[in-house]
């Protein structure tokens, strides 16, 4: 009983990711109508607004300190962020070591002008070329933003903490009386996650602009006749998605050090979960994230492994192809969506 | 016995009964029209000859042979050929192209792994593919991309298209739809003469009262999913119910 | 000739030319000079310039003809690398069997993968063969590791049965691979001057090969197979009509490229027997898509020289580094030298990928249909100016 739990709890962070990803993607299926073969990079490069952060945060200026030496002799350089300077020692190191949260505030407005520029300047161009078009162009972009953050940040994963006061493990199991040892910062992404989710959804639910684009995603044509400047408000959603997709690559760094090709991994497997949960349905993206996470992670259970090796490397896949081979519309897909 | 017998056909799509009880017998080498307000039920039941819908309850023969649950290319190879309401060619290819598809359709049948001959080699093909050109008055667009031409064009190039597979059946779905006055005149006199001229039994769908009282031998009238009349075409003009339903004060 | 029309004859001919006399062809450059390094005429670069060659002219079977965009195909190299490495460890060091056989199981494996892909159109089935092509990466790390040896790759040992040939060769060493007694590796020098053609027999087979693959694949363009899968490409909803199935054509066409991957992953194992997971990295399907669209999808002519150029740039690109880009520069002043070499920088040497990845947006963006249409383009434009400039033409343009 109390390995299941923790499987299920396992598989959250990575099906939060997951489910967040595919949240990005499907929106930008359901209203633009694109296959955004880049969307992983916007992941990554939401990653790096965390490690930008930790850098910038951890810039330095040197003073020799001519009380001490070190152990050649020489007077001893003390290196001091000068945020410890600006906020004294015990706030700025708070500072520091909140880093990655901080990053969030960092990374919103990074992530909404990135989803901008893209959309303006790309995407926008390719509603009317065909899917192919749209795939190779997005698939092109991918991979020069994979290559740029590669040339400024390098090939190696770069370590990212969590803040010190969540990098610890908690009894999850104490209050109902067993033994599930978990750790915080996972915690925080499912949570973070489920509140990203919850917003995006009441979002889209109950304000006019979520209902426009509602109706956008069901029939684009009709609402552009009705003179809502429609193109405007998807440039919006493109912005959005991408906060989306960067803020979960902001948290996600703790758990994963982020390197530059981590966003093509990803993207991988979030299409699948699009797939699965059926293009162009939002519920069925979150649902078939989690889901295809908790799968993962129990296929990943050395009992399970024992019966079939490296089931955990291809599940989702497996997955995947009975779902779309006995459900061709995915779990909760509409019929008619990208299928001319 | 019509060489097309549609028996007690149903087809609802959740709380819409789109189509009630439709009984249809159309017989061999004549031109039979369904007429019907919008929303009548016309697309579905053509949909449901075809294959491209399976009707609820009910059953459709054709030439005493079943054609439900059969995918639209075998009820094709049947003798069954579509024309659309736009027309759908094959408009990347050439005019000479669209009409050797048929052609290779019509001999070797829905698949056949032709890989090392050249098209260029198949003589027979060939020469039915251009005599069809010729027939259809477009010999001359024969190396024009399809997608180019014009509506009456494609129109043309699509009925040519279904009729190189020398089909019993051959059903239009509102073949003039969107067409100036006198491209509809054409595709009249094109249907006319394909009625003379051939071995074929012509259904058709059309709104345009025009067109259907210049070919059909017979007509159907549907409203609301079920026929309501079927008669020739002077009796379907005096008759009151079908004034009342469809043709209304203008007729 | 051969069954074919005149113009796909002569550009066969033109294809026979290029690939016969690539060692003269690629290696312009007197060695030793500066622009030696611009040469290609290597053995194993010219070897991965057909053998890519072949891999995107199957893949242009596929998707230039019918249209579906498969993110999957380098599965079907690995697996045939896979196949052929185990022929070299089993059978002999021949590389027919090899090669026969890795075209067997890359079908075999294609026509599965493809039955269930081609069940959907569009995206879904890009999606899918993505998926299949990431699997099988997956397995070929993991699980699957007796047989494609993991993380290390499929090397040849001294314990190695090899029934028909030897274990290990008289001196103790790995037997290499050969066709019939000759060796893959033997390489004639010809030295004219201060040039050096390489002539390599293991390049020549890949050549001779390439030729075969490339005739083919003109047959099956003209033929009514092929016309159907364009039929595909332009109207499913009318060859249903038209009573034709489309799921065998698209199968049948998914094969055949598959066999294709399968025969260039054979190939590289015969020139080179190891075989590893990352041949199979969806990054190498996209650079198979790459090369096929650079060139001209569903052109005959246009994968090959899509293949060709970007193995090319990417082998000058790569060895292009600081030392030489100052060298270029060293005739401007010294700040601008610096700025010219830093803004270059990131482009060269491993920043290959970047400029890969920037041209292929731009040849989508700006140039559909690839080198052959940028051709065709130049050549009307071209032919436009002159007959502009000897008869005058009626339209007057307006005055800028």
């Amino acid at each position: 009983m109390d390995a299941i739990l923790l499987q299920i709890l396992n598989g959250l962070d990575k099906g939060s990711a997951y489910a967040l990803i595919a949240l990005g993607l499907t929106l930008i299926f359901g209203t633009l109508g694109v296959v955004n073969f880049a969307h992983g990079a916007l992941f990554m490069i939401g990653a790096f607004c965390a490690v930008t952060v930790q850098r910038l945060l951890n810039l330095s200026f040197e003073v020799v300190d001519p009380d001490k030496t070190d152990f050649l002799g020489q007077p001893l350089k003390v290196k001091t962020p000068y945020v410890e300077a600006w906020f004294g020692p015990e706030m700025g190191g708070a500072i520091i070591d909140w880093a990655v949260p901080l990053a969030i505030l960092f990374a919103i407005p990074i992530m909404i002008g990135v989803g901008y520029v893209m959309e303006r300047g790309l995407i926008k161009h390719f509603y009317k070329r065909p899917h192919a078009d749209q795939i190779l162009v997005t698939f092109g972009l991918a991979i020069v933003l994979q290559e740029v953050v590669k040339y400024f940040y390098g090939a190696n994963p770069i370590q990212t903490p969590a803040p010190e006061s969540l990098n610890g493990i908690v009894n999850l199991g104490a209050v109902i009386g067993m033994d599930i040892v978990y750790p915080v910062w996972r915690v925080v992404y499912f949570l973070f996650s489920v509140v990203i989710i919850g917003g995006i959804f009441s979002f889209l639910q109950f304000t006019t602009f979520g209902m426009v684009v509602r109706a956008g995603m069901a029939d684009r044509e009709t609402v552009g006749l009705l003179g809502i400047n429609i193109d405007r408000r998807f440039t919006i959603m493109f912005g959005i998605a991408a906060a989306v997709a960067g803020l979960a690559g902001v948290m996600y760094t703790p758990i994963n050090s982020p390197n530059y090709h981590m966003g093509m991994d990803f993207l991988v497997l979030s299409f699948v979960v699009v797939v699965v949960g059926g293009m162009g349905s939002l519920p069925g993206a979150v649902l078939a994230g989690f889901m295809l996470g908790v799968l993962e992670s129990f296929a990943s259970m050395n009992e399970i492994k024992s019966i079939i090796p490296g089931i955990d490397q291809i599940i989702i896949y497996v997955v995947a192809i009975i779902i779309l081979l006995t459900r061709p519309r995915g779990l909760m897909g509409r019929k008619g969506v990208m299928e001319d | 016995m019509g060489i097309l017998e549609v028996k007690n056909v149903g087809k609802r799509f959740g709380g819409l009964q789109a189509l009630g009880d439709v009984n249809l017998s159309v017989k061999e080498n004549t031109v039979h029209a369904i007429i019907g307000p919008n929303g009548a039920g016309k697309s579905t039941l053509l949909n449901c000859l075809v294959g491209k819908l399976i009707p609820d309850t009910g059953s459709v023969m054709f030439d005493g042979q079943s054609v439900l649950g059969r995918a639209p290319y075998e009820i094709n190879q049947m003798g069954i050929s579509r024309v659309f309401q736009t027309p759908e060619i094959f408009g990347d290819l050439t005019v000479l192209e669209n009409m050797l598809i048929p052609c290779f359709a019509k001999r070797d049948g829905a698949f056949e792994l032709n890989v090392l001959p050249s098209v260029l080699g198949q003589k027979d093909v060939l020469e039915k593919a251009e005599h069809m050109l010729e027939e259809m008055n477009m010999a001359d667009k024969r190396h024009m991309h399809a997608a180019a031409m014009s509506r009456g064009d494609k129109r043309r190039l699509e009925i040519g298209m279904c009729l190189s597979q020398e089909p019993r059946l051959l059903l239009l779905d509102e073949p003039t739809a969107g067409m100036a006055r006198a491209d509809t005149n054409n595709t009249i006199d094109l249907l006319k003469q394909i009625s003379d001229e051939r071995d074929i039994t012509i259904a058709i769908i059309e709104h345009d009262m025009h067109v259907v009282f210049s070919l059909a031998d017979r007509i159907t009238v549907l409203a609301q999913g079920t026929p309501l009349v079927e008669d020739d075409p002077q009796n379907i003009r005096g008759n009151p119910k079908v004034r009342e339903a469809y043709l209304g004060e203008s007729a | 000739m051969f069954g074919l029309e005149k113009r796909d004859t002569s550009m066969l001919i033109i294809v026979a030319v290029l690939t016969m006399f690539a060692p003269f062809i690629l290696n312009p450059f007197p060695a030793g000079s500066a622009l030696a390094q611009f040469n290609a005429g290597y053995p194993d670069l010219m070897q991965r310039f057909v053998i890519f060659g072949i891999f995107a002219i199957g893949f242009n079977i596929l998707f230039g003809l019918t249209g579906y965009l498969s993110f999957g195909h380098a599965a079907f190299l690995g697996v045939g690398s896979y196949s052929a490495v185990w022929m070299f460890k089993l059978l002999s060091m021949n590389v027919i069997p090899a090669i026969i056989l890795s075209v067997i199981v890359a079908g075999l494996f294609s026509l599965l993968i493809g039955f269930v892909s081609l069940r959907r159109s569009g995206i879904y089935f890009s999606i899918l063969t993505l998926a299949f092509a990431q699997m099988s990466f997956n397995l070929a790390y993991s699980v699957l590791t007796p047989i494609t040896n993991g993380e290390t790759g499929l090397q040849l040992t001294l314990n190695d049965p090899r029934v028909l040939g030897v274990s290990a060769t008289a001196d103790g060493s790995i037997p290499v691979t050969n066709l019939f007694g000759m060796e893959m590796r033997s390489t004639f020098e010809l030295a004219v001057g201060p040039w050096a053609f390489q002539f390599n027999a293991g390049y020549y087979l890949c050549a001779v090969i390439l030729l075969l693959a490339f005739y083919l694949s003109i047959r099956i363009f003209r033929s009514p197979f092929g016309m159907m899968l364009r039929a595909v490409k332009s109207n499913q909803q009318r060859m249903n009509y038209t009573g034709l199935n489309t799921r065998p054509y698209t199968l049948a066409a998914f094969v055949i490229s598959g066999m294709y991957a399968g025969l260039a992953g054979g190939l590289m194992a015969s020139m080179d027997p190891l075989a590893g997971a990352e041949r199979m990295q969806w990054t190498a399907s996209g650079e198979v898509v790459l090369m096929t669209i650079l060139g001209g999808a569903g052109t005959l002519i246009g994968p090959v020289l899509g293949a060709g150029f970007i193995k090319y740039f990417e082998n000058i690109f790569s060895k292009i580094n600081d030392g030489v880009l100052h060298s270029w520069f060293s005739f401007m002043p010294d700040g601008l030298e610096n700025a010219m070499v830093t803004l270059i920088h990131p482009f060269v040497g491993k920043g290959w990928h970047l400029t890969l990845g920037i041209l292929f947006m731009l040849v989508v963006i700006f140039l559909p249909g690839g080198l052959v249409e940028g051709g065709q383009r130049i050549r009307k434009w071209a032919k436009n100016k002159r007959s502009g400039g000897e008869t005058p033409t009626g339209k007057t343009e307006p005055a800028e």
